[in-house]
């Protein structure tokens, strides 16, 4: 069963991305969580996102079309990236987001593809 | 004391004495649960008013038994279980009436719930879950993210394990004396699980369920009474109470991980170490060593650094060897390994850890550890490099992620 981990990072983690002093660690997280993941043999597809000021958001409104610059919706953790992976339950999902260096993940399972 | 505080001091308190004695009665745990939150729920309305009864519990039984016959009477499907709850309200009603206290007049049967939660039509990784619930009253949403499980499934879990309870008949009867032995190894295992199962320290800190401690304790020694001459409930006493003496030494005062051959031993509780060592003496009175026994030893030997200033690690390796032994785990194996190149040179070690089936070790991160602190020694930095590197990302504590992540960069 395949399951979407979304991670969700806070401002300073998003800050952490730019930050020289704090830039080395904070990318040495992702990537040794990262290579955990491809070597259980269970990753999908994975993607940072790029920060959330960088968004655009497309909402309606009764029928009118409004974009809108920044993030949906407007919280203080945003959505960092996501991680598709292939594994038999949702507990072992879980077991992995606890493993991410960031603090908020969510976990859903993905909708399999119709043929 | 507000009314509200009493109450939930004696739902803490008695929760599971209640439960395990109207369960072993009415043999549908649901129900009884159901029942004895109704008689909380009565007594946050009913003991403002009239007071505190002299013995609440008792009260609580009653109000509890009340329940189950209505709905018995109601639902008519638990008639053939009416005698049963009519002898229990004699019963009750003489406890009320009696001037004897509850503790000395209330027979506990948390031993039998216990076995219960242990049988082995249970699943397994269901006997700790539903240990803590029956026992201890520790909602399923507390237990689900002890074992990073999503609450509603965890609550779906506990309710099947109770239905097949029932369904099934499981048998609350005692085990006679001579299967205790063999009926409480699933027991002892399952407060163990609660406790952590660390092999150690750096699994302690990683640990999510480091928080439920204090409960397997309390289920360790609530066993004790029960089974007096059985050193491996000793055994697993001493090994909870050593590891947890180290608690406050674990991190600096920054926060920082501190694996256990760097703590400061100053700043282990002593007072936990004595009960520790003094429950691991009384084990082996009785000439019957267990795993937990020696695992116990094992913390035993670097408790004693305190004293002689130095780790015993050629002891300790001796320890592990038996330990593989008697059940080759795959924790049992890592520390092995981790004491033979402490003690003999990590040459040794690493034959020992790369003699490890890959396929177990693949998402276990105390082998990645162990690896790159090896490889580090040899020298070997690429191989040292890439397991500190699945180490880390196989962390779930932050501390101990920035522990590895130092090691890492010391190569």
């Amino acid at each position: 069963m395949s399951y979407t981990l979304m991670f969700y990072e806070s401002q300073e983690d998003f800050a952490a991305r730019t930050d020289p002093a704090r830039q080395e660690d904070y990318l040495a997280g992702w990537t040794h969580y990262v290579r955990a993941l491809h070597e259980a043999g269970i990753v999908v597809f994975g993607s940072g996102l790029y920060a959330p000021e960088t968004a655009a958001t497309m909402k309606r409104h009764g029928g009118e079309t409004v974009v809108q610059d920044g993030p949906f919706p407007e919280t203080k953790e945003q959505l960092g990236g996501i991680m598709v992976i292939d594994v038999p339950d949702i507990d072992t999902a879980l077991e992995w987001a606890a493993r991410a260096p960031v603090d908020t993940v969510e976990v859903r399972q993905n909708i399999p593809a119709l043929h | 004391m507000e009314i509200n505080q009493v109450i939930e001091k004696t739902a803490r308190d008695a929760y599971g004495r209640l439960l395990s004695y109207l369960a072993v009665n009415w043999r549908d745990l649901q129900a009884v649960e159901d029942a004895i939150g109704d008689a909380f729920l009565a007594a946050l309305e009913s003991w403002p008013k009239a007071g505190i009864p002299d013995k609440p519990e008792a009260w609580l039984v009653t109000a509890a038994r009340r329940r189950l016959i209505d709905r018995a009477r109601r639902t008519r499907i638990s008639e053939s279980a009416l005698p049963t709850l009519l002898a229990m309200s004699e019963d009750a009603q003489r406890l009320t009436s009696s001037s004897a206290d509850f503790p000395d007049d209330f027979p506990d049967e948390r031993l039998r719930m216990m076995f219960l939660c242990t049988h082995p039509t249970i699943d397994a990784v269901m006997r700790t879950p539903l240990m803590l619930q029956t026992v201890l009253g520790i909602d399923a949403a507390r237990i689900a993210s002890a074992f990073i499980t999503k609450p509603s499934t965890m609550s779906q879990r506990l309710t099947r394990a109770k239905a097949k309870i029932r369904a099934e008949r499981l048998t609350f009867d005692m085990p006679d004396p001579e299967e205790i032995p063999d009926r409480l190894e699933p027991v002892l295992e399952a407060i163990y699980a609660a406790y952590g199962s660390g092999w150690d320290e750096a699994a302690i800190a990683d640990s999510p369920r480091r928080g439920l401690a204090e409960e397997a304790i309390y289920l360790g020694k609530l066993l004790l009474p029960f089974a007096p001459r059985e050193p491996e409930v000793y055994g697993l006493l001493a090994l909870m109470l050593h590891c947890e003496a180290r608690r406050t030494a674990r991190h600096d005062d920054e926060g920082n991980y501190i694996p256990l051959s760097l703590q400061d031993c100053t700043r282990w509780e002593q007072r936990l170490i004595m009960e520790a060592e003094r429950y691991l003496h009384t084990a082996s009175q009785a000439g019957r060593v267990g795993r937990f026994q020696l695992m116990a030893a094992i913390q035993s030997v670097h408790a004693q650094r305190l004293r002689t200033g130095r780790i015993e690690w050629a002891a300790i390796a001796q320890l592990y060897e038996g330990l593989v032994r008697l059940s080759p785990a795959l924790g049992a194996l890592v520390g092995r390994s981790a004491a033979v190149a402490e003690a003999y040179g990590p040459e040794h070690g690493i034959v020992l850890l790369e003699a490890i089936p890959s396929d177990e070790a693949v998402n276990y991160q105390p082998y990645w550890a162990l690896a790159g602190h090896l490889y580090k020694q040899m020298h070997r930095e690429e191989e040292a490099r890439s397991a500190y590197s699945r180490a880390i990302g196989l962390s779930t504590d932050a501390s101990v992620r920035h522990f590895l992540q130092r090691q890492d960069a010391k190569i």
